[in-house]
């Protein structure tokens, strides 16, 4: 394991295997909550902060005790209990002893308890064999790829909300349709990253 | 009676499309909609769950207490999908393998947790067992409907049998992530047209309200969910 390919896995997970748009994991926050920058970005960042608690918390409990006790089975019940637990926890804490951050990404927080990225990123490490550091990695470079696709597709869909397009394309199909284009932006990213670390 | 039953089957089917009306569970849409057997795979699973679950928690019902529903619906679920994940590595592999992380997602569908807490909590197991398997077809109808468009023009196969004249002109960025967007957008504007048509124009907006946490949503978008929903009065209609 070398510093290369601790940023390929991180440059992996903000460009390439982009969640949201990708990987269609976290599209209900993603269509929801991007009509203003500042939503955005707090969820974005929210987002990140509980994919990286998950994940801390999510690893060793697979591999020490799941794994150790031939429980792997019960990998789904166990991580989203966890997760779901966690979200109440961090919310807790924040509110206590961190009140300004609390106020910020306070909101945010309920709602991630059922975003299927936390879930899938937690999952797709374990899958993946990733040592620990390397799903930490994993899991900040998926949370940052989600805040920099909401971030991006705040931009774009303020432009929509001053267009006019046609009436049965009001609404969601045409923010389906801008997320589409915005996804191909994102295979442009693909073969940079594959060529930066060459 | 019996008329009710029935009607409690068809309106996941069509009136209540899961999918096309609610707007819920887009996640699986997108990314289980490439190939006509993962669609199929993946709406039969989220059925066998939605139907199970429906009915144990229907059952539970008066035993669940309303402040920690939401965990106790979650472990059902979990449990389900464990079931569906465990029989299905065991039957058939190939699609277990295909589906991936998906099929544990099946934990986090809205569509599921949100009939729990829109129907089952407040029906009889019979009607919720119905209201199950009515959602779950509608999901499958949808995931279908849409896989076959994307399979079909992007990669000219159906159900992986080659389709004459599309298997030599076909256009790959539809089984691709973009398409996926693309293909769900243009099939609700589709869907809006032909009710529009109809006469009752119900835009279709990103709908939160099965959703657990659409309180919550709401809280976090400061009001923007109804500019979303605009008309005003959709909003109210949604509430009902």
């Amino acid at each position: 394991m070398t510093l290369k390919s601790l940023i390929l896995i991180l440059m992996g997970g903000v460009l390439v295997n982009n969640y949201v748009l990708q990987r269609f994991l976290g599209i209900c926050p993603f269509l929801g909550v991007s009509k203003k920058f500042s939503q955005a970005t707090g969820m974005g960042i929210a987002v990140t902060f509980v994919m990286l608690c998950a994940t801390a918390v999510t690893w060793p409990i697979q591999t020490y005790i799941l794994e150790k006790f031939n429980l792997g089975y019960l990998q789904t019940i166990v991580f989203i209990l966890v997760i779901a637990a966690l979200v109440q926890f961090v919310e807790l804490v924040l509110k206590r002893f961190i009140p300004a951050l609390h106020r910020s990404l306070g909101v945010y927080l309920p709602l991630i308890t059922t975003n299927c990225a936390v879930l899938g990123v937690t999952i797709n490490n374990i899958t993946d064999g990733y040592n620990f550091l390397e799903s930490m990695v994993s899991s900040l470079g998926v949370g940052l790829g989600f805040l920099l696709a909401m971030v991006l597709f705040a931009g774009v869909r303020s432009k929509i909300d001053n267009s006019a397009p046609p009436k049965c394309l009001q609404g969601l199909p045409v923010t389906l349709i801008a997320a589409s284009i915005v996804s191909l932006s994102f295979y442009g990213f693909a073969s940079v990253v594959e060529n930066l670390l060459k | 009676m019996k008329n009710n039953k029935l009607l409690i089957l068809l309106r996941g089917i069509i009136m209540e499309n899961p999918v096309l009306v609610l707007v819920l569970g887009t996640c699986p849409t997108l990314a289980q909609t490439t190939s006509v057997i993962g669609a199929l795979g993946m709406g039969v699973a989220a059925t066998l769950v939605l139907i199970g679950s429906n009915a144990v928690i229907s059952a539970l019902r008066k035993l669940i207490p309303d402040t920690v529903r939401i965990p106790c619906y979650i472990v059902i679920i979990a449990t389900f999908v464990t079931v569906v994940q465990l029989l299905m590595q065991a039957y058939l592999p190939a699609l277990y393998e295909m589906m991936g992380v998906y099929l544990a997602l099946i934990v986090v569908n809205c569509i599921i947790l949100g009939r729990a807490e829109m129907f089952a909590r407040k029906n009889t197991v019979l009607d919720s067992t119905l209201d199950g398997l009515g959602m779950g077809l509608g999901f499958l109808v949808a995931l279908l409907a849409m896989a076959t468009v994307r399979e079909v023009l992007g990669a000219g196969t159906f159900a992986s049998l080659p389709v004459p004249f599309f298997k030599t002109y076909h256009v790959p960025i539809l089984v691709q992530a973009p398409g996926g967007f693309l293909v769900f957008g243009i099939l609700i504007a589709v869907m809006n047209k032909i009710k529009e048509k109809e006469g009752g124009v119900k835009r279709k907006s990103f709908s939160c309200e099965g959703c657990p946490s659409a309180a919550h949503c709401k809280k976090a978008s400061c009001g923007e969910m109804s500019e979303f929903h605009t008309p005003a009065k959709e909003v109210n209609e949604h509430d009902a």
